[in-house]
């Protein structure tokens, strides 16, 4: 496809448009490699370097570079390091997106009722919103996880449930907004329901801001899951990176290697994901890249 | 603010309180697991006979709707309960962790105000310098750390290269019977590390607010006049334009004391600081019940009152006495756009955070936990 010159201009698509400037944008596809690196390592990483996380396979703390069989080192019970960091994503980043996902029904559902029928609903809505942000998200999650033993779907339902708040009140800001417009009324007038304008009309026209939060909601996600597991609340069974720095915790003044790894790549995730939700941001919001 | 918008608030947060200590109430009481085993298990195993004690001294043998009721009453009269592992009332308990985490929280939060403010600031009088683009990509990283690891490589860096700092605890005990002046400088020692490991994430956002902010007002006509009528370049960005400025400053600023206070718990746990966090921890692994439900109901001390709901308005009488002519100019002044705007919650403009459209960088859902 050739770009469109000034004199035969041709009306885009927003979302092709968006895609055009995303690709322009050097840091929002870094981050998007930086992504694809991070997950293709954690879907195909056994295959290539196989190896159980939780077997002992060598002396513990072995330096990094020293054995070639284990390039990152052992940790504190000598389990090799490189294995951990290659299974040890897939949780995290499942964790990531099913959380992230969770708060966008809960917060995009609640936060559209309140914000297209107001009145009551709305006030109702808000309260309940507040009432759970006002709860301290981690401490609440740790209870949560705590009472349903820990797994990938309780840690997961445990995250999304403390931060769908957020959601709601940029939804309810979004429908606030645009229901007000003309297309709204354009739609009400031809006879369109209720339940057709909200997810048929205003939905996709607040989409933008929507997809941009639901980004950075992965990478807050991903960051909660990390504190869970280093707390000693993940699942146990389930190697993650999380779990690595906290294992391996008491031991930092002996050996640097095992907690730097894992929380290296925790970063590398989150500062990818945050890239990517910049670059989209951009991307939908072309006006406000002067800034 | 009126009389009666504060009555109204207070009421609200009652409510709110009343609201939660239920919630708390029936998640633990209907969890799997018997609280008067975990007690026995506490002290080594116990006969049957001791169970049935252990739950007549806990009244976990009533029926749940009368322990949810005493349970208020208490808590309506200060009394948080007992604690089932620490063996002593909770309110003692909290009273005791309470000081340091606040030290730590407050500490961290005029920090990370300050310096990130002064940051922004600097960095906003040269939109395409090298300051801002430090300030651009230190924001995301700072938001990409997650808070525990950074403690330990700070722990790592200044236990063994660089021992300066301590890195555990409060306080030394070697220094138990000094003067009073000697251990508060001991614990500020302590306190450097947590508190800078906690600031870091804050610090970058509040920089990235406060740039954006600043980028705004800088643009507008009045900071033109100030030019024009001679004033100092300093009094220009630190007078005229901060104070102008500081409106989605200050929002954010009491937004993110609850988020301190999640960040807080990792902090506490990773340099072992005696305060709320490793409390609220030490009882969730325990299963200490009465701690836990005290710590939440203490948490909502600060949030539920009235922070939350309307925060727009409380922020606006905030901002108001921040100083003189910044309401009136504020109103009159340019509409923000962007990550200092979120404005376009009709009637409350920047209730909340993401309470707008496209703003990625600071207001939206970046509730830290790690």
């Amino acid at each position: 496809m050739s770009e469109p010159t000034s004199s035969e201009y041709v009306a885009e698509s927003p979302a092709r448009e968006a895609w055009r400037m995303y690709r322009r944008n050097l840091p929002a596809v870094a981050g998007a490699v930086i992504l694809l690196a991070i997950v293709a390592a954690t879907l195909y990483g056994s295959f290539f370097y196989a190896g159980d996380p939780f077997d002992i396979v060598w002396a513990p703390h072995e330096m990094p570079g020293v054995e070639p069989g284990f390039p990152l080192g052992t940790d504190y019970l000598g389990r090799d390091i490189l294995a951990g960091l290659l299974t040890g994503g897939a949780p995290t980043l499942t964790v990531g997106l099913a959380a992230a996902a969770i708060t966008m029904v809960i917060g995009v559902a609640l936060g559209a009722l309140a914000g297209y029928y107001g009145g009551w609903v709305d006030t109702l809505l808000m309260r309940v919103t507040e009432f759970f942000q006002v709860l301290p998200a981690l401490l609440f999650a740790m209870v949560l996880v705590t009472l349903f033993s820990p797994s990938i779907w309780t840690i997961a339902a445990a995250i999304g449930v403390v931060s769908w708040p957020q959601t709601a009140r940029l939804t309810r800001a979004e429908f606030l907004k645009i229901k007000e417009l003309e297309y709204v009324t354009a739609a009400r007038a031809i006879g369109a329901r209720n339940k057709r304008i909200i997810w048929k009309v205003i939905l996709p026209n607040a989409a933008a801001p929507l997809i941009v939060s639901a980004t950075l909601t992965i990478g807050v996600a991903i960051l909660f899951e990390a504190g869970l597991s280093f707390l000693g609340l993940g699942d146990p069974n389930q190697m993650s990176w999380g779990l690595m720095i906290g294992a391996n915790r008491e031991y930092i003044l002996d050996a640097w290697w095992p907690v730097t790894f894992p929380g290296l790549a925790i970063f590398l995730t989150v500062f990818a994901v945050s890239l990517i939700g910049d670059g989209l941001n951009d991307a939908f919001n072309p006006k406000l890249r002067e800034r | 603010m009126s009389f009666s918008f504060l009555i109204r608030r207070l009421a609200y947060g009652l409510v709110l309180m009343l609201g939660v200590v239920v919630l708390n109430f029936l998640l633990i009481r209907l969890a799997p697991g018997d609280p008067a085993v975990v007690i026995a298990g506490e002290m080594g195993g116990a006969t049957e006979e001791m169970l049935q004690s252990i739950r007549a001294e806990y009244g976990l043998d009533q029926p749940v709707l009368t322990q949810l009721w005493i349970y208020i009453s208490n808590v309506a009269q200060g009394d948080l309960g007992q604690s089932y592992f620490f063996n002593q009332p909770v309110a003692s308990l909290i009273g005791q962790r309470l000081g340091p985490t606040i030290l730590l929280v407050l500490v961290a939060q005029l920090l990370s105000i300050l310096l990130g403010v002064f940051l922004g600031v600097i960095a906003a009088r040269k939109p395409n310098g090298p300051l801002s683009a430090f300030v651009s990509v230190f924001s995301t990283l700072g938001y990409a750390v997650p808070v525990f690891w950074t403690g330990i490589m700070l722990i790592i860096l200044f236990a063994s290269t660089f021992p300066i700092f301590p890195v555990e605890g409060m306080a030394s005990v070697r220094l138990r019977d000094a003067a009073w002046y000697v251990r508060g400088l001991d614990v500020i020692h302590h306190l450097v590390l947590p508190a800078f490991t906690l600031a870091i994430i804050y610090l970058a956002q509040y920089a990235r607010l406060s740039r954006a902010s600043m980028m705004e007002v800088l643009g507008s006509d009045y900071i033109r006049t100030a030019r024009a009528k001679g004033a100092g370049e300093r009094s220009v960005l630190f007078r005229h334009a901060l104070r102008n400025a500081a409106l989605p400053i200050l929002t954010v600023a009491g937004l993110q004391f609850g988020n301190l206070i999640s960040g807080s718990l990792l902090v506490e746990t990773v340099y072992n600081w005696p305060g709320m966090g490793r409390l609220a921890f030490d009882s969730i692994l325990r299963r200490d019940y009465p701690t836990i439900m005290g710590g939440a109901v203490l948490c909502l001390c600060h949030g539920g009152g009235g922070q939350y709901p309307h925060r727009s308005e409380l922020s606006a009488g905030r901002s108001a006495a921040a100083g003189p002519g910044m309401s009136g100019i504020r109103t009159t002044g340019p509409r923000r756009r962007g990550a200092a705007a979120a404005g376009q919650e009709g009637a409350n403009p920047l209730c909340a955070p993401g309470g707008g459209a496209f703003t990625p960088g600071i207001f939206q859902a970046r509730k830290r936990a790690g």
